[in-house]
């Protein structure tokens, strides 16, 4: 998912560089008033047990493995603004260093993964762990469905930024780059909920008391909803595309003999029994964010319930 | 200076590591910025600036075959803008049947793609020379003098402090699991659990290895507010420029601004 140098037009790496910069600014701002002088080591050597962390894998089946990427993990146990700045160390040394990512696709990069990623965690884990009310499966479930879908987000923002700038055309780039992060973000999920089982035992305080967790506050929470429903209507709109619709046809059926078993587990961008394909595309997107108001408004009754 | 097969500085007397590393920071940042806004048709800025960019590495002592093998990392992102040859409309260059259907291929979607492969080839290469001639340490005063926060760019340089030793502290979990694991000498044969088995057993790895990540800051924690440590990042003031590196900086961003302006005014 680390986007190279020369994918993205320059405007759009400008943006979202300036983006990131004031992002990150105001994280470093936060982690400054919450950690105060501690912060320094904690981040730093954080950053560097993502890093090794990557390293860690598993073989899945003929020579591809899984790995962490740890955007989910480090919302989870430091809350968002440590793991923002936590993971903008760790996309920045990658770019920098190992050429991983460019150095222009910086701030795109640090967008998807930093911003992005970590917002996205922080909704989904902060609304499940609510929903269980303190039982032990909302940090696991939190945590498999906070790492899953960061992961697949911030890889359809990852298409978005390609196909507005022109590199790969929305109706493939979206789908592709989807349907590949849904079955990489399984893999991120089950290590993510193996990491919180193993602490769970270890230093069940770190997860238990909300330790050193999560004060985000309700503007991250939103922050995390909007992205999460503005990527789940802009992606299938951009990749029913009016222009490339035959194309999407085609690529669909050429995609299914030649590779059917990857493509199988994304069909759902046609709903059955709606032939129009932009039409159904729309439908899915609408019904993923209905999903998403739907954990919304589960955690704003369990709140007041609560307070009742 | 922490010798690690992930470092990736290489050690050479060369005018280009002699450099410093504010001037090599800012011009490599000048150079991808440069090859990004120039415009796709331009095909000799391209071929001058890579000329540029291979001549650098041949000054540096590295050698083009390191960089050039290095930059084969990028090459699989390529794929992602495969398509777009395909896709653009223009003049049709060839047409590939496929059952049913064909794929025709344009002219402005070729130039497209192979400006898009060529564009970050190049700027690949840029950002390894930059990294294998110039140690970490300085890259960090560069980060310092480009005006990037004092605390970001602290977490940068303890997290390459820690990056090694976390490194090989995860190769120890690996090489643990490696030896308590069977292999079936039968080539595919699976051995161990289901995947979801396995990656809960990495996932335990992860846990424990962010566990001991923690345990860890706490002592380094101590161990510099024993030394005096006050919150306050503090390292020494950078040494102004001499006048032949202003010389060389205002030298590179010319040539930059020449290329992209030769660029723009006869392709844009």
């Amino acid at each position: 998912m680390h986007i190279p140098d020369g994918f993205l037009s320059t405007l759009m790496a400008v943006i979202l560089w300036v983006v990131s910069a004031i992002s990150v600014a105001y994280a470093l701002r936060r982690v400054d008033k919450d950690l105060g002088e501690r912060q320094v080591p904690l981040m730093g050597v954080l950053a560097a047990a993502i890093f090794a962390g990557q390293m860690l894998n598993f073989s899945v089946t003929g020579g591809t493995s899984g790995h962490l990427l740890g955007a989910a993990l480090a919302t989870i146990l430091l809350g968002p603004w440590a793991a923002i700045i936590v993971l903008t160390s760790v996309v920045s040394i990658q770019a920098l260093i190992f050429q991983d990512g460019g150095l222009l696709a910086l701030g795109a990069n640090l967008f998807n993964m930093a911003v992005i990623g970590v917002t996205v965690s922080y909704f989904v884990y902060t609304s499940l762990h609510k929903l269980a009310r303190g039982k032990s499966w909302g940090v696991f479930a939190g945590g498999f469905a906070a790492a899953w879908l960061s992961i697949v987000v911030a890889s359809l923002a990852a298409a978005l930024e390609l196909a507005l700038s022109g590199t790969s055309p929305a109706n493939i780039a979206v789908p592709a780059m989807g349907g590949i992060h849904m079955l990489i973000g399984l893999g991120e999920g089950l290590i993510t909920v193996g990491a919180l089982a193993f602490l769970y035992a270890a230093r069940g305080d770190l997860l238990r008391s909300g330790g050193a967790a999560p004060k985000g506050g309700a503007a991250v929470w939103i922050f995390g909803l909007g992205i999460a429903a503005l990527l789940a209507v802009l992606s299938p709109l951009a990749s029913a595309h009016p222009d490339g619709l035959e194309w999407v046809a085609a690529q669909k059926g050429f995609l299914e003999t030649a590779r059917s078993p990857l493509y199988n587990l994304i069909p759902d961008y046609t709903f059955p029994g709606i032939s129009n394909t932009a039409l159904a595309t729309i439908l899915a997107g609408i019904i993923g964010m209905l999903l998403v108001f739907g954990v919304a408004l589960g955690v704003a009754y369990m709140r007041r319930n609560k307070k009742a | 200076m922490h010798i690690h097969f992930l470092d990736p500085y290489q050690p050479r007397t060369s005018p280009i590591h002699a450099l410093d590393a504010r001037i090599k920071f800012v011009l490599t940042v000048a150079f991808i910025l440069t090859v990004s806004l120039t415009p796709v048709a331009a095909w000799p800025v391209y071929i001058l600036l890579l000329a540029l960019i291979l001549s650098v590495e041949i000054l540096s002592g590295l050698g083009s075959g390191y960089v050039l093998k290095r930059a084969l990392l990028a090459l699989p992102f390529v794929l992602a803008a495969l398509p777009v040859i395909f896709t653009l409309k223009g003049t049709s260059l060839f047409t590939i049947p496929l059952g049913s259907w064909t794929l025709t291929a344009s002219l402005e979607g070729l130039e497209r793609f192979i400006g898009v492969a060529l564009k970050s080839w190049i700027s690949l290469q840029a950002a390894i020379v930059l990294a294998s001639s110039t140690p970490f340490p300085e890259l960090l005063q560069a980060m310092r003098a480009v005006g990037i926060p004092r605390l970001l760019v602290g977490m940068f340089g303890l997290m390459w402090r820690y990056l090694f030793v976390l490194v090989d502290e995860a190769l120890r979990l690996m090489r643990a699991r490696a030896a308590r694991s069977g292999q079936s000498a039968e080539a595919g044969k699976r051995c161990g659990g289901s995947v979801a088995w396995r990656a809960r057993v990495t996932g335990g790895m992860a846990g424990n290895l962010f566990l001991r990540a923690f345990e860890r800051s706490d002592r380094i924690y101590v161990a510099m507010l024993s030394r005096g440590y006050d919150g306050e990042v503090r390292s020494l003031p950078l040494l102004p420029l001499t006048s032949r590196g202003w010389l060389a900086l205002a030298a590179g961003l010319f040539l930059l601004l020449l290329l992209l302006l030769f660029g723009i005014l006869f392709w844009g």
